[in-house]
């Protein structure tokens, strides 16, 4: 897994709540058997005018003039403001490897569906929420300034607006150590083998059911 | 200390808790289907490592194969190889029970598990995919996982996790004739909204939830990750008993006995707390349809489409007219007035033989009406549809006009063949009515089996309990 520890990024702003991962990704390419690539494909339905189908050259498709993302002035993003409930619905992990293969690093919103949460962790993209009247200050700064960017230190748990106003934000421990040393969860589960061993022989005699 | 259902599940998986309370979760079914699982098993061969328990897995594919026409295989190739990759998968990994395509068991991978008694009470299983927590029915912790996290239960058996809040959604009463699970589940998620239930684990309870059948619990459990719960639970009782008995993988006769007096226990201590409760009087619901594009976005049937002038919050409100622009509906248009285009009867909320026969009650001795192109009913599986066939459903629907077809997850997400053209419009029993769901541009209106039925005869909406 990528690490994650600082990063100074343009803002995309995504102003609508409830975005499910099947707008973040739609179906039709989850019949892919790997797991990079999905980035030209990403909010697909919403950025291009056509219909897409895995295949397709995208770099010819017609673009969406009005999707937020293909402004000129958002190109190059890589940290995602967006609204309540981002990543609802499916628990294809097709989303966040879209949103990091597009180029994001960090999401930045009010609430996030639990399941995209969670898999962000697992690619080296960082969700983060902020109170709703922080993501809304934020929302109006964009507007406000073209180029806006803002730093992340994950590390601190800091975020830098450009007026140079600090933002704490908080973080499980275990995913931060993780992120920031880039590690592979199975890997350190696996050091624990010997303890799933015996949890799982104990198992075996209280519930021999479930071994069948 | 008195203990809910959620922290008894929990308590009796945990292999070790890191500082920060990040538990290490021992699961013990692990369902796979083709969509989730590539990039997992080639995560594996990559580190040449191996299934931790080979018999904790049940596959089957169900999201890409077709529904008509299996003498001729799957014609999409990119389809094709998602479904190949699985076939070879297993081949080299091995599990308990897989079910190919054409197989006789085959069929949705949450409608499969059940019927094959793969799911019992007690259980941790996960499934790379959202809808796992319709096994929740069981007393089970069951929640949908992502792909990276499927390799990490492939690896290690295990799941790491930090406990969520436990939210109880009582239903008192008796629900109304005509009525069912998804009304009930369309009715939680109006109430609480779609991120209502986001980082919580909800326990269904109550008189109404008690007098469901365990199909009518799975179609509920099924939909809490609609709002927003990961998992979905309900208690032990002796529906959840009987249904298991002589399924392919229960107990086997001389564990029966012990395995029950344990899942007896799987039921929320009395006094136990809730972080959050949430209480709805089942004699208050009516039939439930959507009108926009989130299942929160829902009103019954005597309802009307809402104008985004109701709604104070300014994103709500931009929601709202985005929403309604989408579905092309104009403010106030009573629901019953809607016309529909397609029905779909299926997938892994309602494709189960209670809503098949809940459905073909009402088709029966009707036709489905001139201005609906195509009505098509999709069993869960094969086992399904074989039992539907014995009560002779498939002619009651054949003979109203509708499509019989073969299982799978069809046209719930469209992967396959079956999908709304751009603008089209559906009655669908599935459970998202996410822009582009059901295909580019579809229109989807979520209902219960007998309210599509209902829809279908009558060409738009209508209340099944007036359908003469």
């Amino acid at each position: 897994m990528k690490k994650f520890t600082q990063l100074n990024g343009l803002v995309a702003p995504l102003d609508r709540a409830n975005v499910d991962t099947d707008a973040i990704i739609p179906k039709q390419f989850l019949k892919s058997i790997k797991r990079s690539g999905f980035g030209p494909n990403a909010f697909d339905e919403w950025r291009y005018l056509d219909h897409g189908e895995p295949g397709m050259d995208n770099s010819k498709r017609p673009l969406n003039p009005d999707f937020v993302l293909n402004k000129p002035r958002y190109q190059g993003a890589s940290v995602l403001l967006v609204r309540d409930n981002f990543g609802c619905g499916s628990s294809r992990e097709h989303a966040p490897w879209a949103l990091e293969d597009y180029g994001f690093r960090a999401i930045i919103g009010p609430s996030f569906a639990d399941i995209f949460f969670n898999n962000s962790f697992k690619n080296g993209l960082l969700p983060i929420k902020l109170p709703e009247a922080e993501v809304d200050v934020i929302f109006k700064q964009i507007e406000e300034h073209v180029g806006y960017s803002l730093d992340i230190d994950l590390d601190k748990q800091t975020i830098t607006r450009p007026d140079g106003k600090v933002i704490g934000f908080e973080i499980d421990g275990f995913r931060k150590h993780c992120l920031l040393n880039g590690l592979d969860d199975i890997g350190l589960t696996l050091q624990k083998a010997d303890l799933i061993k015996a949890f799982e022989a104990k198992r075996r005699v209280e519930q021999p059911w479930l071994f069948a | 200390m008195p203990q809910t259902l959620y922290d008894k599940l929990w308590q009796n998986h945990v292999v070790h808790t890191e500082e920060d309370g990040t538990a290490l979760l021992y699961i013990d079914r692990h369902l796979v289907h083709e969509v989730t699982s590539p990039q997992a098993f080639e995560g594996l061969k990559l580190a040449n490592r191996k299934l931790w328990r080979v018999s904790s897995i049940v596959a089957t594919a169900d999201h890409n194969t077709p529904t008509d026409h299996w003498e001729d295989g799957i014609k999409d190739p990119i389809s094709r190889l998602q479904v190949e990759t699985l076939d070879a998968n297993i081949k080299e990994f091995g599990a308990l029970a897989y079910f190919p395509f054409k197989d006789a068991r085959q069929g949705i991978v949450h409608v499969m598990g059940p019927e094959n008694g793969a799911t019992l009470p007690g259980m941790t299983v996960v499934c790379g995919d959202s809808h796992t927590s319709t096994h929740g029915a069981f007393a089970c912790l069951a929640h949908g996982i992502g792909t990276s996290e499927v390799e990490h239960v492939m690896a290690t058996q295990c799941l790491l996790q930090k406990k969520s809040k436990s939210m109880l959604v009582r239903v008192d009463g008796k629900l109304g004739a005509g009525l069912s699970g998804k009304d009930i589940a369309l009715a939680i998620i109006g109430k609480i909204g779609t991120a209502g239930g986001t980082g919580y684990a909800i326990e269904f309870g109550g008189e109404a939830i008690r007098a469901l059948s365990m199909e009518g619990r799975m179609t509920l459990c099924n939909m809490a990750i609609e709002g927003g719960a990961r998992a979905g639970m309900v208690a032990v009782d002796d529906n959840t008993i009987n249904y298991l008995k002589g399924r392919p993988f229960a107990p086997k006769p001389e564990q029966w006995d012990a395995a029950v007096a344990y899942w007896r226990t799987l039921v929320s201590d009395e006094g136990a707390e809730f972080d959050r409760v949430v209480v709805l009087d089942a004699a208050e619901i009516q039939p439930q349809v959507t009108w926009g594009t989130s299942p929160e976005m829902v009103t019954t049937i005597d309802g009307a489409v809402p104008s985004p002038d109701d709604f104070a919050d300014p994103v709500k409100r931009e929601g709202v007219a985005r929403a309604l622009q989408y579905m092309g509906l104009t403010p106030r248009t009573p629901m019953s007035e809607i016309a529909i285009d397609k029905v779909f009867i299926g997938s892994c909320t309602n494709s189960r033989i209670e809503d098949l026969r809940e459905a073909a009650a009402v088709a029966k001795g009707k036709h489905v009406a001139p201005n609906v192109k195509l009505a098509m009913v999709v069993p869960g599986s094969g086992v399904v549809k074989r039992q539907a066939e014995a009560e002779g459903l498939d002619k009651v629907f054949k003979d109203a006009g509708f499509e019989w077809r073969e299982p799978g997850c069809s046209m719930c997400l469209a992967m396959n063949a079956d999908r709304l053209e751009p603008g089209e419009r559906c009655a669908s029993t599935s459970n998202r009515n996410f822009e582009g769901r059901q295909g580019n541009g579809g229109r989807t209106h979520l209902v219960s089996p007998a309210m599509a039925a209902a829809a279908a005869i009558a060409g738009h909406f209508a209340d099944v309990r007036k359908l003469s």
